[in-house]
């Protein structure tokens, strides 16, 4: 089966040209100029982009547990209406991702029946109790490329030291959600003025930078790979700087809302700007745009977390935290950052495909002959809307709910097979 | 008045969405109420045929009470759901229970809760005016309008007041609501409690003043409001000791000299004697803490009499 890519404006070499690209079966066979080769598939690309398909680290697929909230196959199809081609689940599902027979339950349902490549990350404690060390080994002979306790933190240090030194020794990146439970103690939103206005309890910037501030310590000492999730606070960035300055092995991510959103979005009591780490202030947010821009912050990821209708429809201080993040993240990022000029297209690409899939060793994120077939196509005149009936995911909490985007991801391809198309199939016939 | 506000199915979920000149037209309204409260029958027809349920999702009996009569002397009918917040975790959503009170007809809903922003929810769910009786730490209108109200009709004018808040702020929905209606009106507020028990860019979002030592806050003060202190928030790690509080803010004959000589005492109970405010004080001349009380209901009449359309 071949399927060939006319027209587009290519991601190629980190530069947009114009390139034609031929897939056989699940890889890239050819990237020229000019392809006039027969194909089974033509699809049309011109006054498109074509990209590699799209990169995220850090997702809550719910699968297995609370499939309410979302599955495997919804999750994955809503990744792929998002571009995304490839996507590492976190290990909070019921069980938890501290065995290798979830692992291998999360990689299988994903291969036969998925929408997308899933990448599992295991837990770095056993049932993320931050009381014993999880079985990495193990599970990394079934595949995790990372750990973390995502959605918590371990309190104890010298337990996270141990983690650490213990991952070094089979290559696990080890991922940390920062977070001091004593200082976010039962905080709503960010520690700032809108917190003093509404009257919520707020988490401080501190809860999360007196933990960097550690793990970098511990990481220097264990000599281990950190990544920071879900980067959010100026100070934050400034830990991070010193320590990639130092030398030492600090990786961060940014995600599509705090680059977007602050504090002030919490003003209307929407629970759909609920989210850990909270929304935090405008002067953050800009930190995270420039670090984003100047290579700081490496790469982009969405913390897709699903919750359903009912648990986020009530009181906010009642309600879960987290929001989707699949469907709107291109558009979002390519409205409001690409579009005024805050962020070149490149840098968003690279930052949601390359840069992250080289984080963690992943064979994605590079359109080049012979890689993986996967890509997306994306029509930057078009337009995506986000509402509760075209949203792909079983959940809708997100904070653009209702609203109309730029740019709009018109084909995914995943292993060489159209995962998702927003337009009607493409002509099967021999080009002319 | 060449503009009359328009108060027809309005909800008063804080002050910030009423103007200043609204806000004074609430006070003379509640001005004619308390006439009623006076009279040997205190009861008008005015809203009669008319539901109010007061929805109270935390236990108050005062606040409850002061909604209730104030409904009754209305002559509105009135209906009381009570739960605690636990239960309502456990079984019936906010959502559920709004729309099963909504089926029975409920005209307006005056509700208490634990969560900032709830009375928006109630709102959304039944499509019905609400009035907030205090939502979390968020807000307290009717307090607030109670609160300037008693001051309004002792010292006239707001304006150019300078009124002292005292006590645990970073708690009190009295005293954000309180800050956002006297500003509007023109007054000098200065809120001032131990730096643990302070929310932080107070001055920013209120335009307050902000004092840690009660001496200075109580400068020239026209009003001293005291706050109550919860025990709890010694156990929570904010402040070592009631007594060590106490020592320090508590408003009694020697640190209320340092306001102006015939101050307004004021505190939106209930009361903790001897640990924010002593007797001494609590009751004396200065004092009008039992007034407040009445004025609540007031205040409240006036609420419902202007968003149902009461008939005069």
């Amino acid at each position: 089966m071949k399927t060939l890519i006319k027209n587009g404006k290519t991601f190629f070499d980190d530069n947009f040209v114009r390139k034609d690209i031929l897939i056989e079966d699940e890889r890239i066979i050819r990237i020229a100029g000019q392809i006039t080769d027969p194909a089974d598939q033509v699809i049309d690309a011109t006054s498109k982009i074509v990209t590699p398909g799209f990169v995220d680290i850090h997702t809550h697929l719910r699968d297995p547990g609370q499939t309410y909230k979302e599955d495997i196959i919804t999750g994955t199809l809503s990744a792929a209406k998002g571009g995304f081609t490839s996507i590492c689940a976190m290990p909070n599902t019921e069980p938890v991702v501290d065995n290798i027979a979830t692992v291998e339950y999360i990689q299988r349902r994903a291969k036969d029946l998925g929408y997308c490549k899933v990448y599992v990350i295991g837990a770095l404690s056993k049932d993320l109790e931050g009381k014993e060390i999880a079985e990495m080994a193990t599970m990394q002979q079934g595949g995790i490329v990372a750990v973390t306790d995502d959605g918590k933190c371990i309190q104890n240090a010298k337990l996270m030291l141990n983690c650490m030194r213990y991952a070094v020794n089979f290559n696990l990146p080890v991922i940390s959600h920062a977070e001091d439970y004593n200082l976010a103690g039962k905080g709503q939103i960010h520690s700032g003025k809108v917190a003093t206005q509404l009257g919520l309890s707020g988490i401080p910037a501190l809860a999360e930078e007196v933990i960097i501030a550690r793990d970098i310590m511990l990481a220097e000492s264990a000599k281990a790979h950190l990544h920071i999730a879900h980067i959010s606070t100026a100070k934050s960035l400034e830990l991070v700087r010193r320590a990639k300055e130092n030398g030492l092995k600090v990786t961060c991510e940014v995600t599509p809302h705090h680059l977007l959103l602050t504090e002030e979005a919490c003003l209307t009591f929407d629970t759909n700007t609920k989210m850990k780490p909270p929304l935090r202030s405008e002067a953050d947010r800009l930190a995270c745009v420039q670090a984003l821009a100047d290579g700081l912050i490496d790469c982009i990821a969405t913390d897709h977390a699903p919750h359903a209708d009912y648990e986020k429809e009530r009181e906010f201080d009642l309600a879960p935290f987290g929001i989707i993040g699949f469907e709107s993240a291109f558009a979002v990022l390519y409205q409001d950052l690409v579009k005024p000029g805050h962020l070149t297209l490149e840098r968003l690409i690279e930052t949601l495909t390359s840069a992250p899939a080289k984080l963690l060793n992943l064979k994605a994120g590079i359109l080049a002959e012979n890689s993986p077939a996967d890509l997306c196509i994306i029509d930057l005149g078009d337009t995506v809307l986000i509402d509760s009936d075209s949203i792909l995911s079983k959940s809708k909490n997100t904070p653009w709910l209702g609203q109309t985007l730029a740019g709009k991801v018109t084909h995914t391809i995943c292993g060489g097979k159209i995962t998702w198309q927003a337009e009607p199939a493409a002509e099967t016939n021999e080009p002319t | 008045m060449t503009n009359t506000p328009q108060f027809l199915g309005r909800s008063v979920f804080d002050l910030d969405d009423y103007s200043a000149a609204e806000i004074m037209y609430i006070l003379e309204a509640a001005k004619g109420m308390k006439e009623i409260n006076l009279r040997e029958y205190k009861k008008i027809p005015t809203l009669r045929g008319k539901t109010i349920c007061t929805l109270f999702i935390e236990n108050s009996t005062r606040t409850r009470m002061s909604f209730e009569l104030a409904a009754s002397r209305l002559s509105a009918d009135v209906v009381s759901f009570q739960a605690n917040i636990s239960a309502l975790s456990k079984g019936e959503s906010l959502q559920d229970t709004v729309y099963t009170l909504d089926a029975m007809g409920i005209d307006l809903y005056c509700i208490r809760h634990s969560s900032p922003g709830s009375p928006q929810l109630v709102h959304k769910y039944s499509g019905k005016p609400v009035i907030n009786g205090g939502d979390g730490r968020h807000a307290h209108p009717t307090q607030a309008l109670l609160d300037i109200f008693s001051i309004w009709e002792k010292l006239g004018d707001i304006r150019g007041l300078k009124i002292t808040i005292v006590g645990d702020i970073l708690n009190s929905r009295v005293v954000r609501s309180n800050l956002i209606g006297m500003r509007k009106l023109g007054a000098e507020v200065t809120v001032c409690g131990p730096r643990t028990l302070m929310p932080s860019y107070m001055e920013e979002v209120y335009g307050c003043k902000v004092q840690y030592d009660l001496q200075t806050a109580l400068q020239d003060a026209d009003v001293v409001m005291g706050l109550r202190m919860q025990l709890e928030r010694q156990t929570e790690g904010l402040f070592p000791s009631l007594e060590e509080y106490t020592k320090h803010y508590v408003l009694s004959k020697h640190t209320i000299r340092y306001a102006k000589k015939d101050a307004l005492i004021m505190h939106p109970g209930p009361m903790n004697r001897g640990i924010e405010i002593l007797p001494e004080i609590a009751d004396s001349q200065q004092s009008i803490i039992v007034e407040q009380v009445a004025n609540g209901v007031a205040v409240r009449m006036a609420l419902m009499f202007l968003i149902l359309g009461g008939k005069v």
